[in-house]
């Protein structure tokens, strides 16, 4: 670390005490998505303990049991005996890593191409052509486009969920990186010898996390709504492994005497979804208020 | 205004250079040889042989961008392998489902969403700003493809009030044409209904606190014309920006939404391609929505520039 960093480093406060902290657990739409969330996020931890049994496991003779106050056919049976609850339980699971998935590679490029091509300015104009060429594919169609070739499995469905939403996540980063590079201290820091590199990582890009982080809470969203797209049309995870956009697929078939195979996994999704919604709305206006206009 | 019209002519073209580009990279995706892919694993090596050559696989990689690229300046995007005509054919049959479709789900768009929007703002932090919010929250969180197949079970299955699956052309009949398609149709703009009410209020809100909208009410206007006049004005603008967004994404929807209504449009076509592997008709067909989204937002763009003068003299710089 040099001199000067050392100089100008501000003395850290725990996040927990910081008024950003405290503005977020006052606000409540935030409060309500992370009860949401969280409900979810504990379903897919304690998956194992929560199922009643193995959600492949068949069991032909109490096919089709309805909904019902039981332990294990809480949430009846499908069409060839398996358990809903068990199913839906491990099917939050995939949901939730194949969004974090999404999530954490946005992050990296979406950082790094952001970054680079906000700072580097001859690089801008390549980088964000690309970006605009891949933004012109309707979203899902580019990642059921990407899956169909890759060949359908849950990485295929993280690659192709990133590929779609990176350039979006590149663009917002993109956009801060141009507003703060110009800023003063920045200069300063380039005056006082620093490279690039060091201008990027220390200076720039800590200020521009707010967007980011706003982004990423409703990339995840999209990205656990198109991963049940994905899974719905045969694209994502293989049947062995529970998804909730395949049970919705494989209910589809009973839907006139067995609604719930399809009610209750789009119910699930419907949670998650709104629950991170409401976490990014949440975020945006307590990081980022002058977002509120662009998303709405 | 003409200038900026070629101005952002010519900056999509090598946008759409990129798009073909890209497209053309989907089938090289494909890992290990696509042709085996294709014939499937009961193809003979004879016939994989032949879809090998049909599709041009055995020669070298520059020779098959540029015979991509030859065939693509002629308006040829290829031959579909499994319908066996061209692709071209096979999307223009298909697009006038699929638009009619799309612009009936974008006009409810535009209107529950501007509608739900400005109610909720004129009327912040009360039971009618709440029941909407939620409303869009709601409309934004929901699978489509999910809500088509309840909207199935309630209106055609229980209700017995609309039919749960196909189309009828609206040239034929369109009452029979609205009560196929509007279930469908509103499957697919729920999402953008939330999407555009949650912008549209909160670019209001942000609206009705400018100065002049305060000079507007000081003179004594009536309120509903300060908001109708003055307000709505600034509020489209990122209501305009959006539509091309709004057509993306019901693009994209219509691919499950119409598999889901067992509707035979772009979407369905694309869909069956992709579960198929028709990689001719995933190729040529995303080459064509894109191309096509890309016509459209430069449609937009020049409908905006054409609204809000300042755009022109802000691209120029």
């Amino acid at each position: 670390m040099d001199a000067h960093d050392e100089a100008v480093k501000p003395r850290r406060t725990p996040f927990w005490r910081t008024s950003t902290f405290r503005r977020l657990i006052r606000h409540r739409s935030f409060m309500i998505g992370l009860v949401l969330f969280g409900f979810v996020l504990s379903l897919a931890v304690f998956a194992w303990w929560i199922a009643p049994n193995d959600p492949n496991r068949t069991a032909i003779r109490i096919r089709f049991r309805p909904p019902q106050l039981d332990r294990v056919l809480l949430l009846g049976t499908d069409n060839l005996g398996r358990n809903l609850l068990s199913r839906v339980v491990h099917g939050a699971q995939l949901s939730l890593m194949i969004g974090l998935g999404v999530v954490i590679l946005n992050a990296v490029f979406g950082v790094l191409l952001g970054a680079v091509a906000g700072y580097f300015r001859k690089l801008d104009g390549p980088m964000m052509r690309l970006a605009d060429a891949l933004m012109a594919f309707p979203s899902i169609l580019l990642a059921i486009g990407i899956a169909a070739a890759l060949g359908p499995s849950a990485w295929t469905a993280v690659i192709a969920l990133s590929v779609v939403y990176i350039p979006r996540t590149a663009r917002i980063v993109r956009a801060s990186v141009l507003v703060v590079r110009e800023m003063e201290f920045v200069q300063a820091a380039r005056a006082a010898g620093a490279g690039d590199w060091r201008i990027i990582s220390r200076h720039i890009m800590p200020n521009c996390m707010a967007p980011l982080i706003v982004q990423l809470s409703f990339i995840f969203a999209y990205a656990v709504l198109s991963e049940a797209v994905l899974s719905f049309l045969g694209l994502g995870a293989p049947p062995s492994i529970p998804s909730w956009g395949t049970m919705i697929s494989e209910g589809r078939t009973y839907i006139r005497e067995a609604a719930w195979l399809t009610v209750v996994p789009g119910c699930a999704i419907a949670i998650t979804v709104l629950g991170l919604n409401l976490m990014g709305d949440g975020l945006r206006d307590v990081l980022d208020p002058r977002l509120k206009v662009e998303q709405g | 205004m003409g200038r900026y019209i070629v101005r952002r002519l010519i900056q999509s073209v090598p946008i759409l250079l990129i798009v073909s580009l890209i497209s053309f990279g989907i089938m090289k995706l494909v890992p290990g040889d696509p042709a085996i892919v294709i014939g499937g694993p009961s193809a003979s090596a004879a016939e994989i042989e032949a879809i090998r050559k049909n599709l041009g696989l055995d020669r070298p990689f520059h020779v098959q961008l540029g015979v991509f690229y030859w065939n693509l300046l002629q308006g040829d995007l290829g031959r579909s392998l499994l319908l066996g005509k061209p692709v071209l054919e096979a999307v223009f049959e298909r697009a006038p489902i699929t638009v009619s479709i799309s612009i009936y789900s974008l006009i409810l768009t535009i209107v529950f969403g501007i509608a739900i929007g400005i109610l909720a703002a004129l009327r912040q932090n009360t039971w009618i700003d709440q029941v909407a919010t939620t409303f869009a929250l709601i409309g934004v969180s929901l699978p489509n493809f999910w809500l088509g197949l309840v909207m199935i079970v309630l209106f055609s299955v229980h209700l017995g009030w609309l039919p749960t699956n196909g189309y009828v052309e609206f040239s034929t009949d369109p009452w029979r044409w609205f009560r196929h398609a509007t279930m469908p149709a509103t499957a697919l703009a729920m999402l953008q209904i939330g999407l555009l009410a949650r912008i549209t209020r909160s670019t209001m809100l942000e609206t009705l606190r400018q100065d002049y909208i305060r000079t507007a009410r000081a003179k004594g206007l009536p309120e509903w014309k300060v908001v109708a006049k003055h307000a709505m004005a600034n509020v489209m603008i990122p209501v305009v920006t959006v539509i091309g967004i709004i057509l993306s994404v019901l693009i994209s929807g219509s691919v499950v939404i119409e598999s889901v209504f067992s509707v035979h449009g772009i979407g369905s076509l694309l869909g069956n391609a992709i579960l198929r592997r028709d990689y001719t008709m995933i190729q040529g067909g995303l080459l064509f929505v894109a191309a096509a989204l890309m016509l459209l937002n430069i449609l937009v763009d020049i409908l905006y520039a054409w609204f809000d003068p300042r755009v022109r003299y802000d691209a120029g710089k």
